[in-house]
């Protein structure tokens, strides 16, 4: 008789797998339930990009690429966070194509962390950061931030949370679920705060391209002093709606990414093929295409953000990314208490903020990766609700 | 602003003002007078919905027709074209590049309706050397419409 408790990693067994996968199982067997759930875009990949790797399977380009990835890729890739972010990174031992950006943050943690160390993790924030670090052995340390501070990590924060075991700080940043981003001047307090130590930072910045109201995106490596300490994580997914083709990067210093590399190579060997060569496409003719997808989230998210604060839920304009995160403590309810029960009296399915930490509690994240229309089905249904509270 | 609220309503005329506004960050009144001049000055035709009449009638039929014409001297097509779309039973007529000249969109409750109108009524015209007919046979989108199946939300259920 085996006894599994015995054979599985102990590390593994604690860690939990994400609590609202049960409560999201039972809506998707749910008649008419309507969702904001989704993480991902529901625009198709531009064609161009899909013709791109369908032209690169007539060719037969269906073999293993460099490690690295293919040449062609990583040097779009160069000249794609030059043009967009003033980052400079060599198309050669600076840059990785990897799976997802997801792989890219997993290989960037084990590269840095080892038992014991310290990694600063902002909540609310992406899920999978702690889980990683705990893999490592590493100890995640929590970084509150709050609705006041617009969610950013603040310079007082960081400087309370850094210790001598201090080995990576994590910027998720356009931040799923909160919408949060971090300006200039507020990574300029972080970098000032780093200066002298030996700190890395993983900057994830998968939704670099979703921002509005004017607001570009600012890469951490662009501001002084923190390109030698920064891993730049990327990918493909949201900017051009390429979720299913797992495609990122991870751009830093070469003494990092020989080492991420490393992991890298004997994990995974390298990138799907199909989507480096879709890839290209994307980084070099598709500015058009993006443009047009931000401007459609940007009216969904103006959309969204009015209804909420119509209904009643205080909700704060998101700058980034493709979420809205409504305050919902004027219910008296917990987060979880307040999707259970919409979901079961008004079939409207949100993500509780505790998803995304415990400092998440108070608040829901609502996606607006949905036509106006359905968005404003659901929340019309959440303000009958709020209505029959 | 003009374009973007054109570009709205032709997606969903039933997009209120204040929706509008909400989606391109303006106020209220600004967007319900931009939409009283734009239908002033003949910007916006109309407002109507889009029926899938397969659904609702037993019989509906509707063709293609394909019209050869011979332009009148200074005329050109406009004298022709004019006096087709005067039926109650054309919907649309085009003037078309390449190998035919008018292209009218034609509908009725059955085929020998809609033979008939052609034969009777379009044949018939002086300067129309020959007709073509082609029958719809089936409606899968309509004025961006789909209309045979839906198009489904087809996103994992992966959530965060």
């Amino acid at each position: 008789m085996m006894d599994y408790s015995k054979a599985i990693n102990h590390t593994v067994a604690e860690i939990k797998p994400s609590g609202i996968r049960k409560f999201f199982d039972i809506a998707a067997t749910m008649d008419g339930v309507i969702s904001l759930g989704v993480g991902e875009p529901d625009f198709r990949t531009p064609w161009q990009i899909r013709k791109a790797g369908i032209n690169s399977l007539e060719k037969g380009k269906t073999k293993y690429t460099s490690n690295w990835g293919i040449a062609q890729l990583r040097s779009a890739v160069s000249d794609y966070v030059k043009r967009k972010y003033s980052i400079n990174y060599q198309p050669d031992e600076e840059i990785l194509i990897t799976v997802g950006g997801s792989e890219a943050i997993d290989a960037c943690i084990r590269a840095v962390v080892a038992p014991g160390d310290e990694v600063i993790i902002p909540q609310p924030s992406y899920v999978c950061y702690e889980p990683i670090t705990r893999l490592a052995g590493g100890v995640p340390v929590i970084i509150e931030t709050k609705a006041e501070d617009d969610f950013k990590v603040t310079k007082k924060q960081l400087e309370n949370a850094l210790s001598p075991r201090t080995k990576l700080l994590i910027l998720p940043y356009p931040c799923n679920p909160t919408g949060a981003i971090m300006e200039k001047e507020d990574l300029e307090e972080l970098a000032d705060v780093l200066k002298g130590t030996n700190v890395i930072v993983l900057s994830d910045e998968i939704y670099a391209e979703l921002t509005f109201g004017g607001k570009r995106h600012v890469s951490p490596a662009s501001i002084d002093g923190m390109w030698e300490r920064t891993v730049t994580v990327n990918g493909f997914s949201k900017a051009f709606s390429m979720t299913g083709w797992r495609l990122g990067f991870a751009c830093g210093p070469r003494e990092i990414m020989d080492q991420i590399t490393k992991i890298h190579q004997f994990a995974i060997m390298c990138a799907p093929t199909t989507s480096q060569y879709a890839a290209i496409e994307a980084l070099k003719n598709c500015d058009g295409e993006v443009e047009r997808m931000v401007h459609e989230y940007d009216m969904r998210r103006r959309m969204m953000v009015a209804g909420f604060n119509e209904i009643g839920l205080v909700c704060r304009e998101p700058k980034g990314a493709f979420y809205t995160f409504p305050s919902i403590k004027s219910t008296g309810l917990s987060s979880d208490e307040f999707c259970e029960r919409l979901l079961y009296s008004k079939k409207v399915a949100v993500v509780p903020g505790t998803a995304f930490g415990e400092s998440g509690e108070g608040f829901i994240r609502a996606s607006y990766c949905y036509s106006v229309e359905h968005i404003k089905e659901a929340i019309s249904r959440i303000g009958e609700f709020l209505k029959e509270l | 602003m003009k374009y973007e609220i054109l570009k709205l309503l032709a997606r969903n005329a039933k997009y209120s003002a204040k929706d509008i506004a909400v989606m391109l960050g303006s106020d209220e009144d600004t967007v319900a007078k931009e939409i009283a001049q734009l239908e002033k000055d003949g910007f916006i035709k109309g407002y109507k919905a889009i029926v899938d009449w397969q659904m609702v009638e037993d019989s509906y039929v509707s063709a293609i027709i394909e019209l050869n014409v011979v332009p009148k001297a200074e005329l050109g097509f406009e004298e022709v074209a004019e006096s087709i779309m005067k039926y109650e039973e054309v919907e649309s007529v085009y003037l078309m590049s390449g190998s035919y000249d008018l292209n009218v969109v034609v509908k009725g409750k059955t085929l020998q309706d809609v033979a008939r109108f052609v034969a009777r009524e379009l044949a018939t015209i002086d300067s129309v050397t020959q007709t073509t007919t082609h029958f719809v046979m089936r409606r899968y989108k309509e004025m961006d419409v789909v209309l045979a199946g839906d198009e489904k939300d087809d996103r994992g259920q992966l959530f965060i």
